[in-house]
């Protein structure tokens, strides 16, 4: 069969069901030494690492996505499946498997291990949490277990590094027992063919006996877990305190974010006023000043946000809370035709679209998946903030309504709650346009055990996120940050000209041929100018504005000129257009990423787009008929 | 109701006789506190997906006939998602796919 020197690395990789401890086990192998990258062609994640057993042998170790079996139903599921059976191209077949399992949770596992068996390949398995099954009263023969299903099983408690010894030395051992003096290892045949429901049930039964042969079971469920969910899933408690949860999250998002966006904000500043002290004014000068530095500033900025977002996401997720709250929110979901695990994904772009546009890669279904990357935009991220901010300050007064709120309070919550209905509006009907025959896929989740985040693990997850953020603010956003400079400055002003520089370039150009267009929701050339720019980030529209005006200072001194040339309906319009716009290339971007091609981006555009006109015209015209034009 | 706590209160004996047509329910249709047996899966008429896919899908997370089953929490609107004690492990369903679950 197929063969493989025992001098070169070792191919191994990690497979086992969700929640089993299988990153956990990952970083408890690798240390710091992992790589993440992406399958080619698919938006799956590929996690490998690099450690050397005490042997000395090298090993490439391979994370797989978490499955129940390898019949494949997610494209996570579909890579685990290929790579295992050593069909995914450009990945080498791994020469050894590592099964990983929760033993507190043993029976489902199990039929994995009988199923991973028939690849064929040296095969172990590892006893995960094997520290919580102790503490709770489990008790296994390792020894009976090992000879029932013909692998050699281990014990770990990958959150403390231990039994990654005792692992290391058996995979030395089995390396050694299957590789003939020749050098080159051996495998047996792979009878794996995808299980009929006939099968899997004859499997789970076999599990089930050796199971009761060689495990013994405390009999009752974990007490903490119980008890917890008894509140946290209560009907009424449960959603109370998810709400408390998400209020705390938002919370810390916009606060502790705050010093480190006025930091970044304040460097970028600095960086540009080095390039404009030291690079004579011209081209080059505005390219590095307004081009790189303000449009890759001003989406960088946004990455505080991004990590703690991410920070509250990852420990809930390691809290097995993350499961609940899909729970929780399901039907309510499901009513939008939703699944209840696109609800973190839709809350994470609160803070901002690209990592709730990321984190929908929990959703198994292709379908599930696009419809809420497709609805994800509407949700009010943090860069329409100072747009909103900037408007309703300077055109709503400030009066109390109902004798409890302020009318400019009103006004932000409105567009929040609006953006929320677009959203479960667009999700409701795209499922009936895009998917009519094509029902929704179950809800179907493993609820784990709570268990206390590992500071660790959290921070490694951190840097993952933080590092593809700025990967990709390094390629496409900055990218596009140079594109939407070329049309702000292009062509170029002529010799002693008097209006801002923006008034004479492609920019300019297309607000002006777009005004006739626009001047039905109240949008003048300037508005339609400094939307351009504010395609790079949402809130460079405040300062384009600012420009397109020739007004000097701060947020403040815009406002005030703008409430001095727009009507309440034109600035009411701009608010209603800023919901629904797609003004965020960076956006358009991962969509690009994260879908494979450009189909859904232009759906995602398209849609947009014509919401917001609408919106804003009907906007637009309300007011102007209730006297505000 | 009344008709599943029957069904839990007789399923020891049920099981011990082993009778072909037991006073079955489907888990969908069973409330909080339902604690039983899996008799069967039929996915029969299930619409969503390809034949066999749904049963497919149930037996790897568990439900396999004679597991033991109890159904922990109700979802807060309609009392849809169920999250459903199988032997070992908690899932969490709709009770649409639990229609599939015969119990007793
Ligand atoms: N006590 C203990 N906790 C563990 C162990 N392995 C993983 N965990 C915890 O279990 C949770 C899920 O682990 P993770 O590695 O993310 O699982 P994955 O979904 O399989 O990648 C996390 O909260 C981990 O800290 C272990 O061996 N012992």
């Amino acid at each position: 069969m197929t063969t493989a020197s025992s001098a070169g690395p070792l191919h191994l990789a990690l497979v086992g069901n969700p929640n089993c401890g299988k990153t956990s086990l990952f970083n408890a192998l690798t240390g710091s030494k992992q790589k993440v990258a992406n399958y080619p062609g698919v938006t799956v994640e590929r996690k490998s690492g690099t450690f050397k057993t005490p042997a000395g042998r090298t090993v490439h170790l391979l994370d797989l996505p978490g499955t129940y079996s390898l019949r494949a139903r997610s494209p996570d599921e579909q890579i685990t499946r290929d790579a295992v059976l050593g069909r995914l191209p450009g990945e080498t077949q791994p020469d050894m498997l590592l099964c990983v399992a929760d033993s507190t949770n043993l029976r489902i596992a199990l039929r994995l291990v009988l199923e991973l068996k028939k690849v064929g390949r040296p095969l172990i398995l590892a006893l995960n949490m094997i520290d919580i099954a102790k503490h709770r009263g489990f008790a296994f023969d390792l020894d009976r277990l090992s000879d029932e299903l013909g692998v050699p099983v281990v014990t770990s408690a990958a959150v403390r590094r231990g039994g990654v010894e005792d692992l290391l030395a058996r995979m030395d051992a089995m390396v050694d027992a299957s590789t003939a003096p020749d050098g080159t290892t051996t495998t047996a045949a792979n009878t794996w063919t995808t299980p009929s429901a006939h099968e899997l049930r004859a499997t789970q039964r076999e599990a089930d006996r050796i199971l009761r042969a060689c495990v013994t079971t405390p009999g009752r469920p974990d007490t903490l877990t119980g008890r917890l969910d008894t509140v946290l899933l209560h009907p009424v408690a449960g959603i109370v305190i998810l709400l408390v949860i998400l209020f705390v999250m938002f919370q810390a998002v916009f606060t502790w974010a705050a010093p480190a966006m006025d930091l970044i904000e304040a460097a970028f500043d600095a960086l540009g006023g080095l390039v404009e002290a030291y690079v004579p004014a011209g081209l080059l000068q505005s390219f590095l000043k307004d081009g790189v530095i303000a449009g890759v500033g001003g989406v960088l900025v946004f990455l505080p946000q991004i990590l703690i977002l991410f920070f509250f996401i990852l420990v809930l997720e390691d809290l097995g809370y993350l499961a609940r709250a899909a729970f929780l929110m399901d039907r309510v979901m499901g009513s939008a035709g939703l699944h209840g695990r696109a609800f973190i994904p839709l809350l994470s772009s609160f803070a901002c679209a690209i990592p709730g546009i990321m984190a929908t890669r929990v959703i198994d279904s292709r379908r599930d998946r696009l419809t809420t990357i497709l609805v994800a935009p509407l949700m009010t991220c943090s860069a329409r903030i100072p747009v909103y901010v900037l408007l309703i300050s300077a055109f709503v007064p400030s009066r109390p309504v109902l004798g409890l709120f302020d009318l400019q309070g009103v006004v932000m919550f409105s567009l929040y709650a609006v953006g929320i209905l677009g959203a479960l509006t667009v999700a409701f009907v795209a499922k009936r346009v895009f998917w009519r025959d094509q029902p929704s896929e179950p809800f179907m989740l493993e609820l784990p055990d709570y268990k206390l985040p590992r500071p660790k693990s959290v921070a490694l997850g951190l840097v993952t996120r933080a590092k593809a953020f700025l990967e990709r603010a390094g390629t496409i956003i900055f990218a596009m940050a140079v594109l939407i400079w070329f049309l702000a400055s292009f062509p170029q002003p002529p010799e002693g000209a008097t209006e801002p520089a923006i008034t004479y370039s492609l920019a300019s150009m297309i607000g002006h041929a777009l005004a006739p267009l626009t001047a039905p929701i109240g949008f003048n050339w300037q508005i339609n100018v400094a939307l351009v720019p504010g395609m790079a980030a949402r809130e460079v529209a405040v300062a384009a504005l600012g420009t397109v005006y020739s007004i000097g200072g701060g947020d403040t001194q815009i406002g005030e000129a703008l409430a001095q040339s727009w009507s309440l309906a034109t600035a009411l319009a701009l608010l209603a257009w800023y919901i629904f716009a797609p003004q965020c290339a960076a956006t358009l971007a991962v969509i690009k990423r994260e879908t494979g091609g450009w189909r859904w981006v232009a759906v995602t555009f398209g849609y947009m787009l014509t919401l917001a006109y609408a919106a804003a015209f009907v906007t637009y015209n309300t007011a102007v008929a209730l006297g505000a034009g | 109701m009344s008709v599943l706590s029957l069904s839990g209160a007789t399923h020891g004996l049920l099981s011990s006789v082993s009778l072909p047509a037991g006073p079955q329910t489907p888990l969908g249709k069973a409330r909080r506190g339902f604690c039983g047996h899996v008799d069967a899966i039929s996915a029969d008429g299930y619409p969503d997906l390809p034949a066999g896919e749904l049963e497919s899908r149930l037996i790897e997370l568990g439900f396999v006939e004679g597991a033991r089953i109890e159904i922990l929490h109700e979802g807060a609107f309609g009392r849809d998602p169920i999250a459903v004690r199988v032997n070992e492990a908690t899932i969490a369903l709709r009770r649409r796919e639990a229609m599939a679950i015969l119990v007793s």
